[in-house]
């Protein structure tokens, strides 16, 4: 079968409207997994041992178990028990949350990076717990998560195609409904593969460019 | 409860499917990630390209795009697999680039002062690798390994896209005819689990094995 170069413009439009939903759902996974992350990685720190060994256990089920069964879980399941959401939401919610395990270590990690020193420096100061963590720590543990959190950015944005698999109209999805209305497989899938590859290839340079700035966090 | 014996029955040969393509794609990604890994930090600059291109190429695109892309675009091309060497294939050379790039960290973590001592006793470039850089840069890469085997377990789920009978796959055909998704997806969800705790500790207990060795060889 030959490439055929119509065909490819013929369908760049159709991509396109799909590779808008896949970065919809990639700024908006990365939103909820940067705040669900964080909450994560506070109630991991909980005193009390019920509160963060449960959350630890059950990052460590979510990270040891597919996205993809995830996704169906709560586009199938949560159904049943009248919960109805929308195909981009169940999956902006079901990688959001798949991620912010991955970033709550990130988190985790950043904050334990701080010295002790600086807590009882704040203590000494007389600085109130938000004080503490808005002018102290935050200031000192967030710049070196960045490259680490863009990594996990950069890995949900590849994740997405698994979207399709919940009906999310997105890049794969799109290319897939072209593939088999026109049976022709070769221009689509190609596509979509370079997308993904030219976004990352990018994306990557941008990694690198982050690494330097911020100094690169040792896990 | 009979009725549920057969779909059980069903979900177990899945895992079995699960299980060989973890397997299998283990074993074709670990020969990629030492491939790639030390081909990245040869002296010949067409070794060094190519095993470039094929990390970069592979972390690029997600595991979804490339299984699609070898499962439709490839027997265009006169390449015609079955859905479990798709499967493989794909998961090895996607998880087989992530692993390359721990080889190659673990490799340069080794420190200069070894690779002299090599020199001053005459050993050969060969030599040097496997008898002194290897059995120490091996321990250092098992932690990151057992992460890569858990993602490529976690991989395995996609392949249930293009129709091969794996765990999910199973438990689709399970939901289509009962109806019931609480019960299948729980039940998968609970051994995939099981699988990557089982792939965690077992890593664990190999890395306590490899470094008892070396005791005193590194501080």
């Amino acid at each position: 079968m030959e490439w055929d170069w119509a065909f490819v413009w013929q369908i760049m439009p159709t991509l396109l409207e799909g590779f808008k939903i896949t970065i919809l759902a990639t700024v908006l996974g990365a939103a909820v997994a940067a705040v669900v992350g964080l909450l994560l990685a506070i109630m991991r720190r909980s005193p009390i041992p019920a509160v963060s060994r449960t959350v630890g256990f059950v990052s460590e089920f979510i990270r040891g178990t597919p996205l993809l069964v995830q996704l169906y879980f709560i586009f199938y399941v949560l159904p049943d028990i009248g919960i109805r959401l929308s195909p981009l939401v169940a999956g902006v919610i079901g990688i959001g949350i798949h991620y912010a395990t991955y970033t709550a270590e990130v988190y985790r990690a950043g904050i334990e990076n701080v010295p002790r020193g600086q807590w009882e420096a704040a203590k000494a100061a007389n600085l109130t717990t938000p004080q503490t963590w808005v002018h102290v720590i935050l200031p000192q543990a967030l710049p070196p998560m960045i490259p680490a959190l863009a990594n996990y950015f950069i890995a949900m944005f590849k994740e997405t195609p698994l979207l399709s698999a919940i009906t999310v109209l997105e890049l794969m999805n799109q290319a897939k409904s072209i593939a088999n209305s026109n049976y022709r497989y070769i221009e689509p899938m190609t596509l979509v593969g370079i997308f993904f590859l030219v976004i990352s290839l990018i994306s990557v340079v941008g990694l690198r460019w982050l690494e330097e700035r911020y100094a690169r966090m040792d896990d | 409860m009979s009725v549920w014996s057969g779909y059980l029955t069903l979900i177990l040969e899945g895992a079995l499917v699960t299980l060989q393509l973890t397997i299998m794609g283990s074993a074709l990604a670990l020969v990629m990630a030492f491939l790639a890994g030390l081909g990245r930090l040869s002296r010949i600059f067409a070794v060094r390209a190519l095993a470039t291109t094929y990390i970069e190429f592979f972390r690029g695109t997600s595991i979804f795009v490339q299984l699609f892309w070898v499962y439709f675009v490839l027997p265009l091309a006169g390449l015609t697999l079955t859905p479990l060497q798709a499967g493989v294939l794909a998961l090895g050379l996607n998880v087989g680039a992530y692993g390359a790039e721990v080889v190659r960290g673990a490799v340069k973590a080794i420190g200069r002062e070894q690779t002299e001592a090599c020199v001053a006793l005459n050993l050969s470039r060969y030599q040097r690798m496997r008898y002194v850089i290897l059995p120490q840069a091996l321990p250092l890469m098992l932690p990151t390994f057992g992460n890569n085997a858990i993602e490529l377990l976690k991989g395995t789920a996609v392949v249930s896209l293009i129709s091969l009978t794996d765990m999910t796959f199973q438990a689709q055909v399970v939901r289509a005819q009962t109806g019931n998704t609480l019960i299948p997806f729980t039940m998968i969800l609970i051994l995939y689990f099981a699988m990557s705790w089982t792939i965690s500790t077992a890593m664990r207990w190999l890395e306590r094995r490899m470094s008892r060795n070396l005791d005193g060889v590194r501080s």
